[in-house]
């Protein structure tokens, strides 16, 4: 695992130099790799694509924004606001869309990120399409506040090192196994005496939790609150951070989401149109790259 | 043999259209007895074993497992209750090893699915009843290997050994003979003997030798209906069982 | 509300219907057949509208700007298969769904590349503007009438392929039952490629249609190609039958909706409520009937 250890080091020493660029550049990789890894644990786990997380990640974005017009901002209301808000909304939609699989869990899951989109586009009184600035960024204590580029991003690498903590422990249990197992032979799983859906419901909701705390880091970078963060591109970059990293890993996706950015921001100054670069890469990842980059670098000895 | 039976079959009727699979079939297994399903292809045995185990709805009669009725109960309640199913193709799970199966019917039967923090037990924390059911069917040194790297009759050992693993009192078993050679027959057929008196079981099967060894009673299924029901010896002299389904076999015994 | 009001909206939710189901059906048979999702569905659409834009301003005739507009859509769409698609069908619902889902970014911005970023306006000749009078307080634009015309004309034609062609009865029994095709002694290829170009076709018609009425720039066909999802989940995946209904359905649900909802619970939660109403209706459908109204297998 020395490729993590180097690219840990690399995240927490960044932000002590000055250099706003980079440590922000580093928030946005932090706070992409905690909405991969939670999108991971539906994908690679449970085995459904969701191409509605963008749902999730916006509670957050939302949360921090909706709270701090309300002048609350301390970081100990807006992240448990906005996690169990996820988490309610998430059980919901994970409640309906778990009784499906394949090609309409991916619709589901898009439809349903899609109301979530609309009722974001119809808030007027937060700007509706455009919306609005952070007016007030989430606060610690002792005068820090996730304004200050360098409390950002230690926060979110901290957030992302509990996401991913939670995440190995939770899949290394019974609960995980009966995951896999699920993923692998429901049909076995039941004539074992347990049934999938608990489960799986289970596993989606915290994913929707973790993925909402990026959303509260997002909010806090962009200093923007806006429906584009629950748009159904927002859910397709996510999945492909995930497959670029290798799905059904929990450390693959943040490899996938830094180098998501990476080419984002490399691409972006040499030419507008980022997106058609994204689009052939996405296309080329599918038909030539077999694992991954999760697999490229386990392959190459761990 | 005149103990309550564990399972009881009364009546059992399914259609798939126009087509009558499962013809009023009634049948009972007492615990301890070794009852074999036999008959041609096409009878209707896994429709049949899928009603029992709840996988396929009945249309019409009961299903009781120690008396009571479970008709209305899904799957995995069924299992709950005891009954456990060997599958024909074993349903295994490829990306897990061997002793990671055994690890899951155990957190099945102790019904400790929900404990998400504690890390799950591993290769080493196998317990000795876990170990011993490996060495019975000799997969003791595959314990570490993922199970799609199997070969067919291992996964079929694993297929039987998690019924064991399981708290279950009624085994379904499904072909457990199949494609099997002639010393992994022999070792089947060894480790299914030394299974009775310890469960009730339902066990489908075309290998007439095995059958005839090891059932206590045996019923003949024919175009979804039962034509016969009784002992061994009682299924040989059949006239009907040998027209409709064992013909010239059976005179070779 | 008048009944005026009221007819001429159901008129609209019909029109929405059939357009909905004109990319629907694409997305059914494509699934049907060739278990293929395609995300970048939306993407024919908008080709079509650009390209009607493109053609009637390179030609006079319409008809004739039509004919090319689809000329080339079939000519792009075989090129996509050939290129791209087929690689997919062998490949998991993940990569699929990445794959188109990155070919139609890659179409959303070369459209922007070749047309720039300012919306497009398609003319439309003169003997298809201005309003049908039915009767003395009623009229109803005579274009939409004639769009909804040619989309039941295109079912019918779809029909008539599938039911009275060779091809067409291939069709259908790959999408019922996909493991016959090898059995019947078809062309494969040929097949798939041509269920993709038809379905291509269908959304470019579609797209075609409401050019003049929408204004063309990039990622138009998207909200249709949700909610044409939203149609085939409804209706059930497979099931051309279940897509008509399904169509019809949400387009007049929708629409109808849109008069209904705003009045009933206000200007803020109506607005919420109408765009989200369709997806409620899929959800409350899943919830009851998990593989749609008329669908006969899961995903």
């Amino acid at each position: 695992m020395w490729t993590f250890g180097a690219i840990f080091l690399l995240a927490i020493l960044i932000p002590l130099f000055d250099h706003v660029y980079y440590t922000k550049l580093v928030t946005r990789i932090s706070v992409f790799a905690i909405a991969a890894v939670s999108l991971d644990l539906v994908v690679g786990f449970v085995g459904r694509v969701s191409l509605g997380h963008a749902a999730f990640f916006g509670i957050g974005v939302y949360s921090a924004g909706i709270l701090a017009n309300l002048g609350i901002t301390q970081i100990w209301i807006v992240m448990p606001v906005a996690i169990t808000l996820a988490a309610v909304i998430g059980c919901f939609i994970g409640a309906i869309s778990l009784r499906t699989s394949g090609l309409y869990f991916i619709f589901i899951t898009l439809a349903f990120s899609q109301m979530l989109f609309f009722t974001a586009q119809g808030l007027r009184m937060y700007g509706g399409d455009d919306g609005f600035t952070l007016p007030a960024a989430t606060k610690w204590f002792w005068g820090f506040d996730l304004s200050q580029p360098r409390v950002l991003a230690y926060t979110m690498i901290a957030a992302l090192i509990g996401v991913v903590y939670i995440a190995q422990r939770v899949m290394g249990s019974n609960f995980g196994k009966v995951i896999l197992a699920s993923r692998d032979n429901p049909r076995k799983v039941n004539s074992m005496g347990l049934m999938p859906y608990p489960y799986q419901l289970t596993l989606f909701t915290i994913s929707a939790c973790m993925c909402a705390v990026g959303g509260v880091g997002y909010a806090n970078l962009n200093e923007y609150v806006s429906p584009a963060s629950i748009s159904w591109i927002q859910s397709g970059e996510f999945l492909f951070m995930v497959i670029l990293g290798s799905a059904g890993t929990i450390l693959g996706p943040i490899l996938g989401a830094a180098a998501f950015v990476c080419m984002e921001q490399v691409f972006s100054t040499w030419t507008e149109y980022w997106m058609f670069c994204l689009g052939i890469i996405l296309m080329l990842r599918v038909l030539f790259l077999k694992r991954g980059l999760m697999g490229l670098i386990t392959k190459n000895g761990q | 043999m005149s103990a309550k039976p564990i399972l009881e079959v009364v009546d059992l009727v399914k259609s798939f259209g126009a087509l009558v699979v499962t013809d009023r079939v009634s049948l009972n297994i007492v615990p301890g007895e070794l009852h074999a399903l036999i008959g041609p292809n096409g009878a209707g045995k896994s429709t049949l074993i899928n009603q029992i185990t709840g996988e396929l709805e009945a249309d019409s009669g009961s299903i009781y497992y120690e008396q009571s009725l479970i008709n209305p109960k899904n799957v995995s309640t069924r299992a709950r209750l005891g009954i456990s199913r060997a599958y024909q193709v074993p349903q295994l799970f490829p990306s897990m090893t061997v002793a990671e199966h055994l690890i899951v019917a155990d957190i099945a039967a102790s019904r400790s699915g929900f404990q998400m923090w504690k890390k799950s037990a591993g290769l080493n924390d196998l317990s000795l009843h876990q170990k011993g059911l490996l060495e019975q069917v000799g997969l003791s040194h595959l314990a570490s290997k993922t199970t799609a790297s199997l070969a067919h009759g291992e996964k079929r050992q694993l297929e039987l050994v998690l019924c064991l693993a399981s708290q279950a009192k009624l085994l379904i078993l499904d072909e457990p003979l199949a494609g099997l050679g002639p010393s992994e027959s022999e070792q089947m057929i060894a480790l299914l003997s030394s299974l009775k008196t310890k469960y009730g079981i339902l066990l489908v099967e075309h290998d007439m030798d095995a059958v005839f060894s090891l059932a206590d009673r045996v019923s003949v299924l024919v175009n979804g209906a039962i034509i016969a029901s009784g002992t061994v010896q009682m299924i040989k002299n059949d006239p009907l069982v040998k027209s409709a389904y064992l013909g010239d076999e059976i005179n070779a015994h | 509300m008048s009944l005026g009001l009221f007819i001429e909206q159901v008129f609209n939710g019909l029109q929405l219907g059939m357009i909905l189901f004109l990319m629907a059906v694409g997305v059914t048979l494509t699934f049907g057949v060739m278990n293929l999702i395609n995300l970048a569905h939306g993407s024919m659409l908008m080709l079509g509208a650009f390209l009607i834009a493109f053609a009637t301003s390179s030609v006079k005739s319409f008809g004739l700007a039509i004919l090319l507009a689809m000329a080339l859509v079939f000519a792009l769409s075989w090129t996509i298969e050939k290129v791209l698609v087929k690689y997919l069908y062998s490949k998991s619902h993940l990569d699929q769904v990445l794959a188109t889902f990155g070919l139609s970014l890659f179409l959303n911005d070369a459209v922007i590349m070749i047309w720039g970023r300012e919306p497009l306006f398609v003319n439309l000749p003169t003997w298809l503007e201005g309003p049908v009078q039915f009767t003395a307080e009623f009229s109803y634009p005579l274009y939409r009438l004639v769009i909804t015309a040619v989309a039941i004309f295109a079912g019918i034609v779809l029909w008539f392929l599938l039911t009275k062609t060779r091809l067409g009865m291939q069709i259908r029994a790959g999408a019922e039952k996909r493991e016959m095709i090898g059995a019947l002694g078809v062309n494969i290829n040929f097949l798939f490629t041509a269920v993709f170009a038809m379905s291509a076709i269908l959304a470019a018609l579609a797209g075609i249609m409401l050019g003049p009425m929408l204004s063309v720039q990039s990622g138009m066909g998207e909200p249709l190609l949700i909610l044409s999802l939203a149609v085939v989940v409804i209706g059930g995946i497979g099931s051309l039958k279940g897509a008509l209904y399904a169509a019809i359905l949400v387009g007049l649900v929708d629409t109808l909706g849109r008069m209904v909802w705003p009045n009933l619970l206000g200007a803020i939660v109506g607005n919420i409520v109408s765009n989200a109403a369709i997806y409620i209706l899929m959800a409350f459908v899943i919830a009851i009937r998990p593989a749609g109204l008329f669908g006969r297998r899961m995903g």
